[in-house]
């Protein structure tokens, strides 16, 4: 993996952002190739899609052939309610860019069969070409999108019931009420993830520190699904200073050192390879 | 993000079909983008402003019954669209039956467009009001309706179809049973040119009154042991969640800046900002009719031929809204709610006036910082905009 440590949380998000631009310009998307782009949502990638937003609106990024595929929606909450993840990426993305309708993909929470609407955004991911890079961020409790503690590593999309640790985080979004927050969500599987040509993980804060630890130097275990990533080909994992809280200093100092330059003048860096 | 909630916000506004659109809902519904874009270069957009209080301008008079009435209503219609006004009620002061008869008829309830602001309805003020507290209102045609109630109004005004809003004095004989009749007919009942005590006054609100004529112009002063009709604005013996919405002229003139700001602080919630105009709006110095009397204009004041009573006012509606803002320190949302909302509410169209919200009329005005109207749009299409504002 790469492990992108930032000392503050607008670093972090202008790191994650800038590396978003980039892959997306070099990859040159054009009518006929479009950047499949897999999106979170929550309070960690706010800072990234706001500066995502500037880049857009300075004329260095264009989302014109980007399709975005989203990776949950709770299920059974409006699709126009404040809280739907519909409304976050409207109200926090979409409507600042110049993306088309068509191109973007949320799952919907209130589908008369819910299933079948995983199934088919599958589907929608296959016939896209599946997914270029898919950024994500990472629950108190370890999870990824919504595949909770216990969820199989080569899930696909699905509905799951949210864990307690993901209701009590949630609730400051529903007024402080848990009897308000959504209890299913519909999500896209670890195995959905893990299919990415490339991964993002976002996680900043103090209270993410525990779950970056056992996602990292801990093993693979399906009760902190981001761990599966330690076995995908090219995972990139962007950080805060305090979200490195509870990693050893032995792998924070290995992943912060700075560039060398070799005795050819070869330049590299702990985090050029994988 | 549900509709606006009473701030000042970056957003981009959406219109579709002469209303504003839900752009969340055309994003995820039908899948589709912007046709148009205007850039409005980061100005303010706010409802159009409503007034409910103008008794003409430019020259025209809606209280005189000439042969065509509508075309002087039209000509008021289309100058105020850069006063920043995209609704309004015509307003008629103190006259004998004969001109109501006439004019009434022709001044129907009418949509605005690039033809001029929307007709919401006649404001009939006068002639049941006091002899004491008639200001400008002609003497000899003042009437009471102790005979016959709500039939002898029928019979000054003729038939109501055209009629939004009656101001009235509480105190004249039966007086509340016809402010039930026209609160039953969806007229607006206001209480103004009278000297009703607040008991009076509160009185009327519970038959169904729920408006001020340009509170403290006449009638009683402020007392501090019967505040009379301005004590409705603080009065606790009111109907049970129902807001008195009061009318303020706010031209520098009418209103001392400390009144007005008591007034705002007392209940901010009801204030509508009226123009009052008169004909003499727009003309400039010099001697104009109003009704069946002559006035004398100088610079921002007019007052009645030959006397010190103030006439009516010659402040533009938007010029009202700066003063208002500059006077009494408000938000600018504040102010503009003054001019748009409340007004809006006043007359229970706040659904689809004086808001910004999904759904409601796209009646707006592209506004500068300093609130000077830059263009003014209804149904979505553009009807005003400044020489500036020109490309």
């Amino acid at each position: 993996m790469k492990l992108i440590i930032l000392e503050h949380y607008s670093q972090a998000s202008e790191w994650a952002a800038k590396y978003i631009r980039n892959r997306i310009i070099q990859f040159n998307p054009g009518p006929e190739k479009y950047f499949t782009l897999g999106l979170p949502t929550g309070s960690t990638p706010l800072g990234c899609y706001k500066k995502l937003i500037e880049y857009y609106k300075n004329g260095d990024l264009s989302f014109k052939y980007v399709k975005t595929f989203n990776m949950d929606e709770y299920v059974g909450l409006p699709r126009d309610h404040p809280e739907s993840y519909h409304s976050f990426m409207w109200n926090n993305f979409f409507k600042h860019i110049d993306i088309h309708p068509e191109n973007t993909h949320i799952l919907d929470g209130n589908a008369v069969d819910l299933q079948a609407e995983c199934d088919a955004f599958e589907e929608k991911i296959k016939a896209a070409g599946g997914i270029e890079l898919f950024v994500g961020g990472i629950g108190p409790d370890g999870h990824i999108a919504f595949n909770e503690p216990g969820s199989s590593l080569v899930s696909r999309t699905r509905v799951k019931t949210l864990a307690m640790d993901t209701i009590l985080a949630n609730a400051r979004f529903f007024d402080g009420e848990l009897t308000k927050v959504p209890t299913m969500a519909l999500t896209v599987g670890v195995g959905t993830v893990m299919d990415a040509r490339e991964v993002m993980i976002l996680i900043t804060g103090a209270h993410k520190a525990f779950a970056l630890y056992k996602a990292i130097e801990e093993g693979v275990n399906h009760m902190w699904t981001v761990s599966a990533f330690q076995q995908h080909p090219r995972t990139v994992f962007v950080c805060d200073e305090d979200a490195t809280l509870e990693l050893k200093v032995k792998t924070v100092k290995y992943f912060k050192a700075p560039p060398q330059v070799n005795r050819k003048g070869y330049i590299y860096s702990t985090n050029f390879g994988i | 993000m549900r509709a606006p909630t009473h701030c000042v916000r970056r957003e981009d506004l959406w219109v579709r079909g002469g209303r504003i659109l839900d752009p969340e809902k055309l994003f995820f519904e039908e899948r589709r983008v912007a046709d148009e874009r205007r850039d409005c270069g980061g100005r303010i957009l706010a409802p159009g402003f409503i007034d409910v209080q103008i008794n003409g301008g430019f020259g025209v008079d809606f209280s005189q019954a000439t042969e065509d009435v509508g075309s002087g209503v039209a000509l008021v219609a289309r100058r105020i669209l850069s006063h920043g006004v995209t609704s309004f009620c015509p307003t008629l002061v103190t006259s004998p039956p004969e001109v109501y008869h006439k004019v009434v008829p022709q001044i129907p309830v009418k949509s605005g467009g690039p033809h001029g602001a929307g007709v919401l309805g006649l404001h009939l003020e006068g002639p049941f009001i006091s002899r004491e507290k008639r200001g400008a209102h002609p003497e000899a045609h003042l009437r009471s309706f102790e005979a016959d109630a709500f039939q002898d109004l029928l019979a000054t005004y003729g038939p109501l179809d055209n009629v939004r809003i009656v101001t009235l004095a509480p105190e004249l004989g039966r007086s509340h049973e016809v402010i039930r009749a026209l609160t039953a007919r969806g007229i607006c009942v206001s209480l103004g040119h009278s000297v009703a005590d607040l008991r009076a006054a509160e009185d009327a609100v519970w038959s169904g009154a729920t408006f001020i004529t340009h509170l403290f112009n006449a009638m009683l002063p402020f007392h501090h042991r019967d505040p009379g009709i301005v004590g409705l604005l603080t009065s606790d013996r009111l109907p049970a969640g129902r807001c008195i919405f009061y009318g303020m002229i706010a031209d520098g003139t009418h209103t001392n800046p400390a009144a007005l700001r008591i007034a705002h602080r007392a209940h901010p919630q009801g204030l509508v900002l009226v123009t009052d105009a008169i004909p003499a709006l727009g003309l400039g110095n010099g001697r104009h009719t109003l009704g069946q009397q002559e006035v004398e204009v100088d610079g921002l004041t007019a007052y009645v031929a030959g006397t010190k009573t103030l006439s009516g006012s010659i402040a533009p509606m938007d010029v009202c809204v700066r003063h208002f803002l500059q006077a009494t320190g408000c938000s600018v949302e504040s102010a503009l709610e003054a001019a748009s909302l409340h007004p809006a509410q006043l007359l229970g169209l706040e659904k689809s006036k004086g808001t910004l919200d999904f759904g409601a009329d796209a009646d707006f005005v592209v506004l500068d910082d300093s609130l000077h109207v830059q263009a003014t749009y209804i149904s979505g299409e553009l009807v005003w905009q400044a020489d500036a504002a020109r490309q």
